[in-house]
């Protein structure tokens, strides 16, 4: 589904991705953890297209598609989601107008009237059950004066709306107290089938407790440095990052 | 990145070059007279309207005033002076009859009103709406008449007024907006052509929107119109008026005066979207929205006013509140938009005099382009004003990096058992807003809309709910093209 291929990319003349390789197929689970700073943002996105990243290499093929051909929108129309690490706010629009514009958007490239408000209204409260929503969520505005795991649920919200092929997961953990962290999880979890996949990207291995990764992959200065199962994330929480990072930097520099 | 980027400056080169979408000519045969001010052409004006002695009196006196008065130029705009003799005064388009019903209208001023999206008939059947169109200064048509005149409503153009209801026009006409008050007004008072006038009896509650459409025809006219409307003790009124003007090389100058009087418990709620040319985007051509609006309120009485302002080459307008009785509220809800080159300078002022008078100002400003816009204010709390109360909230939001906004807040506050509140922000549409918005599969045009619409919401949310929807697409003309 998802192919990267030796991606670089700048920002401000600083090379922050130095040549990322990763394949994600249907149905599976990856986890990229790395310390502050190696690139995991960035990563995530690069793939989404915020255009404050020069990407100076390689190639992002997404089925189809190499993603840097198209606009932020049009990746969002092939299926690519981003649940912001910092989800900004949007005075005055609230969840369900939001919400509504999104899928509208993405109808009408399909060729697809708008829904028709009772279906989507239908829709929205289930998956409001899905996640504990509380009622008189959908008429606030979107992430005012949300409190961080507000803005992390609403994240997730809007994800079980829209129903993307690719979900990357920006440090949805942070945050979220332990029971948000579990309801959060939960829906993700739900949400998952065999042609969807999931990028979690996170710092602590405690997320990964809840939504299981096929795969973790640690990135370090820009690059992916170590690939394994999930007991790979296991001995991260025992370790710390230490003793894979000095054998890169031996390998590639610090 | 492979995708080219559309940096801001295209952006905004797109955002600039959006054609004004209103931008034709009805052609109707008028009735001219040449250009030109003089004591003449006020007796001329006059007497074509067919009027009595004592409004010829009150123009000619408001001319000799204006003759001795200076145009203004303190406020935060820069224009080429009209030349006030290079102006027709009066053009009314010829009418052979009058009308019996809008299906009688002229073809031609029909399909006008069809460009515009305002079918009459659909608005009659849809909303319920009375109208009283002033087109080129004369009203052509006027509508559920008979039915508000069963409810001892009176709607129709002032000239009418002049002729049917002289006792009313004579006791309030200049009570609130004096001739001698401005430069503006003087002129208006002198040469006004039409306008509405509009009176609500006691104790009764109009039971639709009332609702007029101004446009601009004749090449070189100015439209000088006049409204008048008093809502008697305890009565209610909805009042909407809109704007839009052809598309013409020379300025257009406008200089109307509206006068509101909300007697004892009445309440006012008027409401304005204004949408007059703005001139293309080098700047050159647009309407002078010279406009003077007051409104007063006797005791425990309210007057409303709401604003979107997205046209007009140069505005200078402060629609304001006389808060004469105990307990009176005033409001001023705004959104001004100014684009490519266009200026404005516009706000409130809420005088109180009555003990435990309110009044609320929200004023959104947003500029793009090469724009400026200003919101200037006055909030004067007499000494005799105990207790009154004033929430002023001035918020400005920038698109682009060659536009201006200024605010100028004067508050006066004469006692101190008074509270007043400002409030201001300055914002611009953010980067990572768009990228939000993108993110979720909608394109950067309709998040602009979006966000600019969430920004607006307190201000489209008073209007009523017809014309809530037809502002919210104004300003998504105004700024379409914006980015793509």
């Amino acid at each position: 589904m998802l192919k990267i291929e030796n991606l670089k990319a700048v920002v401000d003349g600083v090379e922050i991705l130095k040549g990322i390789n990763l394949s994600v197929n249907s149905g599976e689970v990856h986890a990229i953890m790395g310390p502050n700073g190696s690139g995991k943002s960035t990563l995530s996105s690069v793939i989404a297209g915020d255009e404050t990243y020069e990407v100076s290499s390689g190639s992002i093929l997404f089925d189809d598609d190499d993603l840097l051909d198209l606009d932020p929108d049009q990746r969002a129309h092939k299926g690519v989601f981003l649940s912001f690490q910092y989800p900004v706010e949007i005075p005055g629009i609230s969840v369900s107008n939001f919400i509504k514009a999104a899928i509208t958007e993405k109808r009408k490239v399909l060729g697809l009237d708008p829904m028709p408000a009772k279906d989507l209204l239908w829709k929205m409260r289930e998956k409001m059950d899905l996640l504990n929503m509380k009622p008189g969520y959908l008429s606030r505005n979107m992430n005012e004066g949300f409190s961080g795991g507000e803005k992390k649920r609403n994240e997730i919200f809007q994800m079980a709306m829209l129903e993307p092929k690719l979900a990357i997961l920006d440090e949805t953990d942070s945050g979220l107290d332990i029971d948000a962290l579990k309801v959060v999880a939960n829906g993700v979890n739900k949400l998952k089938n065999s042609n969807n996949a999931t990028i979690v990207i996170t710092h602590y291995q405690r997320l990964l407790d809840y939504i299981v990764p096929d795969y973790v992959h640690v990135l370090h200065n820009g690059r992916i440095i170590k690939s394994g199962g999930k007991e790979l994330a296991h001995q991260l929480e025992e370790k710390g990052y230490d003793w894979i990072t000095k054998l890169a930097d031996e390998k590639w520099g610090s | 990145m492979k995708k080219e980027e559309l940096s801001e400056d295209e952006l905004l080169e797109k955002v600039t070059s959006t054609e004004y979408k209103y931008g034709f000519t009805t052609n109707i045969d008028s009735d001219t007279i040449p250009k030109g001010l003089s004591e003449d052409v006020v007796r001329i004006i006059s007497k074509k309207k067919e009027e009595p002695n004592w409004m010829l009196e009150y123009r000619l006196k408001a001319y000799r005033t204006w003759l001795e008065m200076k145009e203004p130029d303190w406020a935060n705009v820069n224009y080429p002076k009209p030349n006030y003799q290079d102006i027709i005064y009066y053009s009314a388009p010829k009418q052979k009859k009058k009308l019996d019903s809008l299906d009688d209208l002229d073809p031609e001023l029909k399909k006008t009103f069809d460009k515009l999206g305002i079918s009459l008939n659909e608005q009659k059947r849809l909303s319920g709406v009375a109208v009283d169109i002033v087109m080129d200064s004369v009203s052509v048509a006027t509508s559920f008449k008979s039915k508000l005149a069963d409810l001892g409503i009176i709607f129709c153009s002032i000239s009418e007024a002049i002729k049917e209801h002289p006792e009313l026009v004579q006791k309030y006409l200049g009570t609130v907006v004096p001739a001698r008050d401005n430069f503006f007004s003087a002129l208006n008072a002198a040469v006004f052509s039409d306008g509405s006038f509009c009176y609500i009896p006691k104790g009764s509650r109009c039971p639709m929107e009332l609702s007029t459409y101004f446009r601009i025809n004749e090449a070189g006219t100015g439209q000088f119109e006049r409204t008048l409307l008093i809502a008697d003790e305890g009565s209610y009124v909805s009042y909407l008026e809109g704007c839009t003007a052809p598309q013409r090389d020379e300025n257009q100058l406008h200089a109307a005066v509206v006068e509101l009087i909300a007697m004892d418990n009445a309440e006012i709620k008027y409401s304005t979207v204004q949408t007059w040319y703005p001139g293309n985007k080098d700047g050159v051509g647009g309407v002078f929205n010279f406009v003077t609006k007051r409104g007063i309120c006797h005791k425990k009485a309210k007057i409303s006013w709401t604003q979107v302002e997205t046209g007009s080459a140069v505005t200078w307008k402060y629609p304001s509140c006389i808060l004469k009785g105990d307990h009176s509220i005033g409001e001023f809800f705004s959104v001004a938009v100014t684009n490519n080159l266009q200026q404005a300078d516009t706000g409130t002022k809420m005088i109180h005099l009555g003990k435990n008078s309110k009044s609320t100002i929200i004023a959104k400003g947003i500029c793009a382009g090469k724009s400026n816009g200003s919101y200037r204010g006055l909030v004067q709390i007499s000494k005799g004003a105990k207790n009154s109360r004033n929430f002023s909230q001035c918020d400005s939001l920038l698109m682009g990096d060659s536009c201006g906004s200024h605010t100028f807040p004067y508050i006066e506050v004469k006692n101190s058992s008074s509270q007043v509140e400002h409030e201001a922000t300055t914002s611009k549409i953010g980067e990572d807003q768009i990228f939000y918005c993108n993110q979720r599969g909608i394109g950067t045009e309709e998040a602009i809309a979006l966000i600019v619409n969430g920004y607006c919401k307190d201000v489209l949310n008073q209007l009523p709910m017809e014309f809530a929807v037809e502002a919210q697409k104004l300003l998504e003309i105004s700024l379409e093209g914006s980015v793509g």
